[in-house]
């Protein structure tokens, strides 16, 4: 999205350059390129600067590759960031699915549903809260945006408690609804999804559809939908990230290890190196924390075409 | 809490077309309605549930009883919860600053378009963020390891002794470390995202002026995401104070370090699983929440104020 916009503002400016053209022209252009702010002169310092911080952002994710590849016993024998002799990650990843009767994949599968229910849902209700917010003036908007503006302060972990004891009062703890329910609103989709929704749909087009007799529900499904489409898909990958990345109130909810998401597998994976007589099952936490990630980051680059003209509009603009 | 808007919250109210402004009806409360309804069930019905909870005391005699504010009278007077406070003020303090601070410059540095390879260094700094912080913490906590870790490695490589990064001195810079390479990527695009919007005008206005790139970062590019700057400081300290997922998860190998009130956080969650003390740890929730309320509260107000 940035590429193809700033060489488009770098069009004219080149455009010049070759309109005037000659040698003579070269060092006077130069000078003004270096002000330029739309062909502005790359930098290798700066380059390597922000090289730094990549590599420190790199550096685990190839820490996290490597030992995937690794032996229990390889882990630790060998230096962290080269191969060790064997070469085990198609090994690691057998063992990983099949541990403990195939553990794991229910944990992935489970991660899938409170995803699926989860940040669907909530993306959902994010939408029609944020198209209501953007194109409808109703009785108590300010008062629904305050609350909920206000309630993103509330601390989530301070939430949590209440919420657990609320819902071990309704009997749903301890079951995928404890975990579902509470991921379906999400402020920040709200919020996003509204400042989306204002600048997308024109309310012309709204008000000409309800012109032709087109219903409320009609008019939303039919004309702003499609409109929407780019922050929709923002606003489901942030919310996908939140429910899959959920640690915390799963941790609560759930005791019965069938309905962990992976994250709390993983850390039970953990953990059980720490307890007397516990299997010492590093390679494998390795391994599936590898395979936790790889289907985030594949969505994150596979879309980022979308979101990140979706976060764009959703950007605070004054 | 009318007052804590986002910075854009003004503006799609006031580019509403006159036409919507005479069509006031409960038309809105059909798209709108789902998400209150659950909205309320999941933060509203819990926060009256916690205030409920923290006005009773579960007593070994008598059952449960109403003791009014003994609750928070106690919460104010307890040491281990200010302690906790503290713990996360030292870390907002100092990691929340560094956070910020390298995400801005390399949104700046993305935004200027003098780097070579913009887009892949955008992408690839982000990536963290799709990391769940369990895997982060359990990533770096391996690579914490005097003995089998990058610090044993380094240790080992060149014949030195490194501060063990998980003893009790350390863990808390090293908890920052983690939530640092959680979210620097995050705060980038946050960033990232507003620059871009810049109208190109003012950068060409500024050119005529002969405006220098520094001059044009602080006369132009700061002030223009001051409202992204704001939200992202404001997500940051209600994270820090909500620490929990990081300090837990690295507890089992630094089990003396971290205590179970280590952070507000992890202090209300042992005495509510540990220690069966709901009513307390209800108490101790909200003074948290208030006080999380009101610094955000309180930072929404300065940032906005100085110019806007």
């Amino acid at each position: 999205m940035s590429g193809t916009s700033s060489s488009a503002t770098s069009a004219s400016p080149s455009a010049s350059a070759a309109a005037t053209g000659t040698t003579r022209a070269v060092p006077r252009l130069r000078k003004r390129r270096e002000h330029s702010a739309g062909r502005p002169r790359r930098s290798v310092l700066l380059t390597v600067l922000t090289g730094l911080i990549l590599v420190y952002t790199v550096v685990p994710l190839l820490w996290l590759v490597i030992s995937a590849t690794k032996t229990q016993e390889g882990l630790a024998d060998s230096s962290g960031l080269w191969f060790a002799d064997d070469f085990a990650l198609w090994s690691n990843i057998h063992d990983t699915f099949t541990y403990h009767d195939g553990i794991f994949v229910r944990w992935l599968l489970n991660t899938l549903l409170y995803v699926g229910l989860g940040a669907g849902g909530a993306t959902f209700l994010a939408i029609l809260g944020g198209y209501a917010l953007a194109k409808f003036d109703f009785p108590g908007k300010r008062g629904v945006f305050a609350v909920v503006i206000g309630a993103v302060a509330v601390p989530g972990t301070a939430l949590a408690v209440p919420t657990f004891l609320m819902f071990s009062k309704m009997g749903l703890t301890d079951t995928p609804w404890a975990v579902i329910i509470p991921s379906l609103v999400s402020p920040f989709g709200l919020y996003l999804m509204w400042v989306f929704a204002t600048e997308a749909i024109p309310v012309e087009l709204l008000e000409a559809a309800r012109i032709d007799g087109a219903g409320e529900a009609r008019t939303f499904f039919k004309v702003a939908l499609p409109l929407l489409a780019p922050g929709i898909v923002t606003v489901l990958l942030f919310t996908t990230v939140a429910t899959w990345n959920n640690y915390f109130l799963p941790l609560i909810m759930l005791k019965d290890p069938d309905w962990y998401p992976l994250t709390l597998g993983l850390d039970a994976w953990n953990n059980q190196a720490q307890t007397i007589g516990g299997d010492v099952i590093f390679n494998l936490v390795i391994t599936g924390s590898l395979l936790t990630i790889v289907p985030l980051i594949a969505a994150f680059l596979l879309l980022q075409k979308y979101w990140q003209s979706g976060l764009a509009a959703g950007s605070v603009k004054e | 809490m009318t007052t804590l808007q986002p910075p854009a919250a003004a503006k799609p109210r006031k580019s509403r077309p006159p036409a919507q402004g005479d069509r006031r009806s409960w038309t809105g409360w059909g798209f709108i309605g789902p998400f209150v309804a659950v909205f309320a069930l999941v933060f509203l019905a819990p926060i009256a549930y916690s205030i409920y909870l923290s006005l009773f005391r579960d007593q070994l005699i008598g059952g449960t009883q109403f003791v009014g504010f003994d609750n928070y009278q106690q919460a104010l007077q307890d040491e281990r919860f200010w302690d906790s406070l503290g713990r996360v003020s030292l870390f907002l303090a100092v990691q929340v600053p560094i956070m910020l601070f390298i995400g801005l410059l390399i949104a700046l540095a993305l935004d200027s378009g003098r780097l070579y390879g913009t887009d892949f260094f955008r992408i690839t700094i982000f990536l963290p963020y799709a990391v769940p912080a369990v895997v982060a913490t359990l990533m770096w906590g391996f690579m914490y390891g005097t003995k089998y870790g990058l610090v044993g490695d380094i240790n080992s490589a060149f014949g030195v002794t490194l501060p063990d990064p998980l003893s009790s001195d350390l863990v808390l810079a090293s908890i920052g470390n983690i939530v640092t390479w959680e979210f620097i990527g995050y705060n980038m695009l946050i960033f990232y995202s507003a620059l871009k919007v810049i109208p190109n005008s003012l950068y060409e206005a500024a050119e005529i002026d002969g405006a220098g790139q520094f001059r044009v970062i602080t006369a132009i590019k700061l002030p223009a995401i001051r409202g992204a700057l704001v939200i992202a400081t404001i997500f940051s300290i209600i994270g820090s104070f909500q620490l929990f997922n990081e300090p837990s998860i690295l507890r089992p190998l630094a089990r003396n370090a971290i205590t179970t009130d280590f952070t507000p956080n992890f202090y209300t969650y042992s005495l509510s699983f540990n220690g069966q003390q709901h009513n307390y740890s209800a108490a101790v929730a909200i003074i948290m929440g208030l006080i999380t309320m009101v610094i955000a509260y309180v930072v929404q107000l300065r940032g906005m104020r100085k110019g806007a």
